[in-house]
């Protein structure tokens, strides 16, 4: 007997169903014994019947399911055959989980000798808490099914309480996306925290020497500064200079040029582009953008070009950003009402002019935000910069040599056999709160500004 | 039609035989007018009659609309505003508009007025410029107004003040022709007697054409008053002959408030 999670899910599931039907059966009964109108609809009373019936339950199900596997080995580590176990570390580990497969049948017979006298322990813990468990989770679904079912009655308002019950279910549902990105930046900042004993904040972000993979890294190997320059000139440089005017470009000329026609084809096009994952990205970065780039640097004689280059990341980050600046350039364009167009016009003022002195004016606001949400997509890619930009952190200005982002090494800190203790590790997720910071910070500003625009003309 | 006695010796713009398609609805259906220089003309009608319509392709502003198309012949000082010489700049810069909803440019109210005669280079200098502005300002009567904050916003202006200088900034360009799609529907009632007091001064500066929803304004500010309906010109005469003596029965029941 082992606790079956999903077919447990589907025997409430069965049960609230028939407790539907039985909710409906008796609020049609006790109307027509009452001879009087039903305030709610018969399937509400279902309704309300079965959810109440399956809530519980599954909540209590899905309570269980995370905690029972905590207190059966508990139960079995009390056990006398488990006082001979090694006490602590991989091998006590090991032998636990091997006695559990194969109590719990998803082994045939233990690898270790060690986890023999286990197996008996651990079938009989599992046994009772799995029991425990059904039969808790049935009190609490035939509890609610009665207590709903009690309530019943011609004038009993089970449409609002239905609506009550569904509006809660959606307030729960949005709340783990909420919920979820508190958890991640609560991890960030004890892990920061961690670092910040190691490293002072003052040297991470104002520090100039980056040097964490040496063999014993001091705390003043951790100087932020090479990674963040290159990070901005990579993202808020170079990709903006690729992606601003393009998207642009694109955006006027999809608002006031393009035949119906060719914007039908033209737009789900872009859309294309901003689908394509960034690894493909990446790896056309790295194997023809940055080697053309560097033939062409080497032609003007530029030395110390590499074929892990700013520029070649910067470009193709430009190129992933070009959908997403044009169709917010789109969007504001768009909301800029007719009238202005018209009125500029009527002026005797030709289709460019119009563009040029009266929409993107009017626009630029909106355009802003675009742009400040762009930047913050471009600071926090990762494959591209990984792939093409490489991670030699230079203080440089040129760009066809070699820089590195925040992103990029935040992958090297973390990929590999690592300590999860060492300051090398922790540096990872002070980067990843600086930027998570920054791009919260731009993501408030942009949508601020967008959206006191959109007032502006509503 | 009868229209002998209106004849204008020498029209300003000469509508003959006009069709107006929107894809394969026709909106406006064999119309010939003419507009006099020194005049106010009116075109009324109930909603969708298609005197907005009209109005708009005399000035080509239909040229906007892709699948619009313009038949006949339109004439302004006896050239044909249709014919592929016609430069289309050229022409919205000679006849002027003022639309329906006051729209300001988001600049300042310097800068809107100044907008038309920058781009056609109508100021040498800015001493220059700030005399076109002042003197455009002036004639829209907005002048005494603006004249402490001409770098205010445009759009902060009242709706009234707002179609004043909308009217100030179509001025500014010194067009011959002033076309006025409802210019007061989005007023309130001062507002909309100022424009109106506003279309008196500039009677005989300009040729004006108004399209109004709202009888009693085309009585007070025109003298020749179109009447159309569900796209053709019903009738067409000196404004007091249509409000006093209408010779078609159509022309009587919507003046007499029968329908529209």
């Amino acid at each position: 007997m082992t606790f079956n999670a999903a077919a447990l899910l589907l025997l409430i599931a069965g049960l609230a169903l028939i407790g539907w039907l039985a909710g409906r059966a008796r609020s049609n009964l006790l109307a027509g014994r009452a001879g009087t109108k039903l305030h709610s609809r018969p399937q509400y009373h279902g309704w309300y019947v079965a959810l109440w019936l399956f809530a519980p339950a599954a909540i209590f199900l899905a309570v269980w399911s995370s905690v029972s596997p905590a207190l059966i080995t508990n139960e079995v580590l009390e056990s006398e055959a488990a006082q001979s176990l090694p006490s602590f570390g991989f091998e006590r580990g090991a032998i636990l989980s091997d006695a559990r497969d194969v109590a719990q049948g998803r082994a045939a017979e233990v690898r270790l000798a060690a986890a023999e006298p286990l197996v008996r322990p651990y079938a009989d813990a599992s046994r009772k808490y799995a029991w425990i468990g059904i039969a808790a989770m049935l009190a609490l679904a035939l509890a609610g099914g009665l207590y709903a079912f009690t309530r019943i009655r011609p004038d009993f308002r089970a449409r609002t309480r239905v609506e009550r019950i569904v509006m809660l279910v959606l307030l729960l549902a949005s709340l783990v996306a909420i919920l979820t990105t508190f958890g991640i930046l609560l991890s960030l900042i004890f892990e920061s925290i961690r670092f910040f004993r190691l490293v002072s904040p003052a040297e991470l972000l104002f520090g100039t020497t980056w040097a964490p993979q040496s063999g014993a890294p001091q705390p003043d190997s951790f100087g932020g500064i090479p990674l963040f320059w290159g990070t901005v000139l990579i993202g808020a440089i170079i990709a903006m200079i690729v992606a601003i005017p393009i998207g642009m470009m694109t955006a006027v000329y999809l608002t006031q040029y393009a035949a119906p026609a060719v914007r039908r084809w033209v737009k789900p096009l872009l859309e294309i582009l901003a689908g394509v994952p960034t690894v493909v990205y990446g790896y056309f970065a790295a194997l023809t953008v940055a080697p053309a780039l560097r033939e062409f640097a080497v032609m003007l004689g530029i030395p110390n070009a590499s074929t892990e280059s700013a520029l070649a990341a910067g470009i193709v980050m430009g190129v992933m950003i070009i959908p997403f600046v044009s169709s917010m350039a789109d969007d504001s364009i768009n909301a800029v009402p007719q009238a202005m167009r018209d009125g500029s016009l009527a002026l005797g003022a030709t289709p460019n002019e119009t563009i040029r002195q009266v929409l993107i004016p009017a626009a630029l606001p909106g355009v802003m935000g675009g742009i400040l949400l762009a930047v913050s997509r471009a600071i926090g890619e990762t494959m591209i910069v990984v792939m093409a930009a490489g991670l030699s952190a230079n203080m440089t200005a040129n760009p066809f040599a070699s820089v590195t982002t925040v992103t990029a090494q935040i992958v090297k800190l973390l990929t590999g056999d690592q300590e999860f203790d060492s300051a090398k590790t922790l540096a990872a997720f002070a980067l990843g709160l600086v930027l998570f910071i920054v791009t919260l910070l731009l993501n408030i500003a942009a949508l601020r500004i967008v959206k006191k625009y959109r007032e502006a003309y509503e | 039609m009868t229209q002998d006695d209106l004849t204008i010796a020498d029209p300003k713009m000469r509508a003959q035989g006009v069709n107006v398609f929107y894809g394969e609805k026709q909106a406006i259906n064999d119309v010939s007018i003419d507009v006099g220089t020194d005049l106010v003309t009116a075109f009324i009608g109930p909603s969708g009659c298609g005197k907005s319509t009209f109005l708009r392709s005399l000035n080509r502003m239909n040229d906007t609309v892709a699948s619009a198309r313009v038949t006949g012949t339109i004439l302004l000082d006896g050239e044909d505003i249709y014919a592929p010489s016609m430069d289309v700049v050229q022409l919205r810069a000679r006849v002027g508009m003022v639309f329906q909803k006051p729209n300001p440019f988001p600049k300042s109210i310097y800068d809107n007025v100044a907008y038309g005669p920058r781009i056609h280079g109508l100021a040498p200098s800015k001493a220059d410029l700030d005399m076109i502005v002042e003197r455009a300002l002036v004639r829209a009567g907005l002048w005494e107004e603006v004249k402490d904050r001409l770098s205010e916003s445009g759009t902060a202006l009242s709706g009234g003040q707002q179609q004043r200088l909308c009217i100030a900034r179509a001025i500014a360009v010194d067009p011959e022709v002033i076309l006025m799609d409802e210019p007061c529907s989005a007023l309130d009632p001062i507002a909309t007697a100022k424009i109106e007091e506003l279309i008196h001064e500039l009677r005989g500066k300009y040729a004006i054409v108004i399209v109004t929803h709202n009888m009693q304004q085309a009585a007070r500010v025109s003298q020749r008053t179109a009447f159309f309906h569900l796209g053709t010109l019903v009738e067409y005469g000196k404004t007091t002959d249509i409000f006093t003596n209408p010779k078609q029965e159509r022309t009587k029941d919507y003046i007499t408030g029968r329908y529209g």
